[in-house]
């Protein structure tokens, strides 16, 4: 394997609908953004892509992603699709990573997008569903937010998280998205006014929920020779990892807890796991990315981490498979103020705990405010993290509020179904 | 040969939602013949009033629903009925669902938990108004008389 750089990136607007632009013009905006942004770089210069879509009932298309490639004008190199459900984007830019990694490209375009405002919501939340077997899940009442409610229901029993809790990842991530203008909900909140919003599948409300969305992501990554020759200021991928589990949540075994350095079998001698509380696909997917990164302690040695908070109760489970804090703990680390923002008034007073550093988790806003076009959002997830380790928040969002000071290392996680696919990746300054 | 040939034209028009861009409406359905295959004695299981799972001939692992090949070792499983009677693990009342299951709206699901068992069992409880449902609560398996093949042709009351 050799090395592997991000060189540019773009992203389009998510809104609930894009009307104007089908898929290919989505694509081809957030495309025309990354060339744009990176002085000497064209469409020559790329020698393959991969393209990520979840859904072709959203597309009604198939072969949606050959469209793509022949609408950028990058016929007839090489090209093919990957699908992994919510994890389609994370799976895309390891799979362009792969194929830089390996040699076989010098220079891969990974461009996602998806198509979620054509039919309507409950429509939108069927088709999701059909991502959960159909012949066992779907036909019980499928329904994404039912299963993710089910699952913090059991996070609340086992570890005593709070209502309250999930609230104030709510209030961070929609407050974070008001300096970003690619964000489809931003918004200043408060407990009251997550807690009293429509309850959607008990105890999660509408705005525990991310939206339906359309939009589109790219991500150059490419050989250092490319890299060195096109300047600017690329950033290096050092590590990737991926997991699995079972489809059906209730498939889930009740074993031993998959351990990170930092962590000794002791401390969770009497948590089964992953039961329905954990994703242990997020904690395999970690594990691999940290071991090829070099990373002992997570919670120390990363400087933001943009994960797949699709609800504010997995944005919790995630940072305990992070390993950010220790299983059952991740109410009481949002409590303590660390993964927010410091420089950002939220309205909320901190336990005052310093028992983990700071370490800003979705400064972007996060899937909850920026959206989740579901092919998109693990690119757009790479673009912010290259952005904050070139330094250039201020640059593409107008506004450096959101800017980590002196970010030297990101993670991106993408994760699938109820913990099906997952996907981490490390991003470094080089 | 007949250069005045016109194409004739029908009545059926288009729904148009908007002019500018051009959106406008399609339906679309289909018949779709599928098998359950290997998993098919589940699902005569519940049209007799019974509960299968599938139980490790190697490692002695049990599973509330149908798998073929143990999770855990590889090895070959064979059908066995589960109890009756369960614990709901978790839970959560939908207010709201995928399309098809709106009109249903609010249902409770469970996820169940049964004694001697490894994994779990999604299902419906029903005869349990939304707050009185807790973890650990004792339920029970009934089934519809005229079976759908369908999962739904088991559901949980408080026992
Ligand atoms: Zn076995």
């Amino acid at each position: 394997m050799r090395p592997v750089y991000m060189i540019s990136g773009g992203i389009t607007k998510f809104a609930k609908a894009h009307p104007q632009s089908d898929f290919r013009k989505m694509v081809a905006d957030a495309f025309e953004y990354a060339l744009a942004d990176l002085p000497g770089l064209s469409r020559d210069a790329i020698d393959g892509s991969v393209c990520s879509y979840f859904s072709d009932h959203f597309t009604r298309q198939l072969m949606a992603g050959a469209m793509v490639q022949d609408y950028l004008g990058l016929d007839p190199k090489p090209s093919r699709r990957v699908e992994g459900g919510g994890a389609t984007g994370g799976l895309c830019f390891q799979s362009a990573w792969e194929s830089v990694a390996s040699g076989r490209l010098n220079c891969c375009l990974a461009m996602g997008f998806e198509t979620m405002g054509r039919v309507n919501t409950w429509k939108g939340n069927e088709f999701i569903a059909l991502a959960s077997d159909t012949n066992f899940d779907f036909p019980v009442g499928g329904f994404y937010s039912g299963y993710y409610a089910m699952m913090v229901q059991r996070h609340m029993h086992e570890f005593g998280t709070t209502v309250e809790q999930m609230a104030k990842v709510s209030i961070k991530n929609h407050a974070n998205a008001l300096y970003n203008p690619y964000a489809q909900r931003p918004g200043k909140l408060t407990i009251d006014e997550v807690r009293s919003a429509l309850m959607v599948a008990t105890p999660l409300t509408l705005l525990d929920i991310c939206q339906m969305s359309e939009g589109a992501a790219v991500v150059v990554l490419a050989s250092e020779e490319v890299a060195q020759r096109f300047g600017g200021t690329p950033v290096k991928v050092t590590g990737v990892g991926s997991g699995t589990d079972a489809m059906r949540m209730a498939d889930r075994p009740h074993g031993k807890v998959i351990l990170l350095p930092h962590e000794t079998e002791e401390e969770y001698a009497d948590l089964k796991y992953p039961g329905v509380h954990s994703f242990r696909g997020g904690r395999m997917a970690a594990k691999l990315a940290y071991e090829m990164a070099g990373i002992g302690n997570p919670g120390e040695e990363l400087d933001f981490v943009e994960l797949h908070d699709a609800y504010t109760s997995s944005e919790i489970q995630t940072c305990e498979d992070l390993g950010l804090c220790r299983y059952g703990e991740g109410g009481s680390y949002v409590d303590s103020g660390a993964p927010f923002l410091p420089n950002l008034d939220y309205g909320l007073s901190f336990s005052g705990s310093e028992q983990w550093p700071r370490l800003p988790v979705n400064p972007s806003g996060g899937l909850l405010a920026c959206g989740h076009p579901v092919g998109a959002t693990g690119l757009m997830q790479a673009v912010f993290a290259f952005w904050q380790l070139q330094g250039t928040i201020g640059k593409h969002l107008r506004d450096t509020t959101l800017q980590i000071p002196d970010a030297r290392r990101g993670l991106i996680h993408s994760h699938a179904g109820t913990g099906t696919y997952i996907t981490v990746s490390i991003l470094e300054r080089v | 040969m007949d250069k005045h040939y016109q194409l004739p034209e029908t009545q059926d028009g288009t729904v148009l939602f908007n002019t500018d861009p051009i959106i406008q409406k399609y339906h679309y359905e289909i018949d779709y013949l599928h098998s359950y295959a290997q998993d098919s004695p589940f699902f005569v299981g519940l049209s007799q009033g019974k509960l299968l799972g599938s139980h490790c001939t190697s490692c002695g692992r049990r599973f509330a629903t149908p798998r073929g090949i143990c999770m855990e070792c590889g090895g070959k499983t064979e059908w066995f009925e589960l109890p009756r009677e369960g614990r709901v693990h978790t839970f959560t009342t939908c207010h709201f669902g995928g399309e098809a299951f709106l009109k249903e709206t609010p249902f409770t699901l469970i996820l169940v938990e049964f004694d001697g068992v490894d994994t779990l069992f999604l299902s419906r409880l029903v005869g349990a108004e939304p707050e009185e449902v807790y973890i650990g609560m004792p339920v029970w398996a009934r089934f519809i008389r005229n079976s759908k093949f369908k999962p739904t042709d088991v559901y949980f009351v408080p026992r």
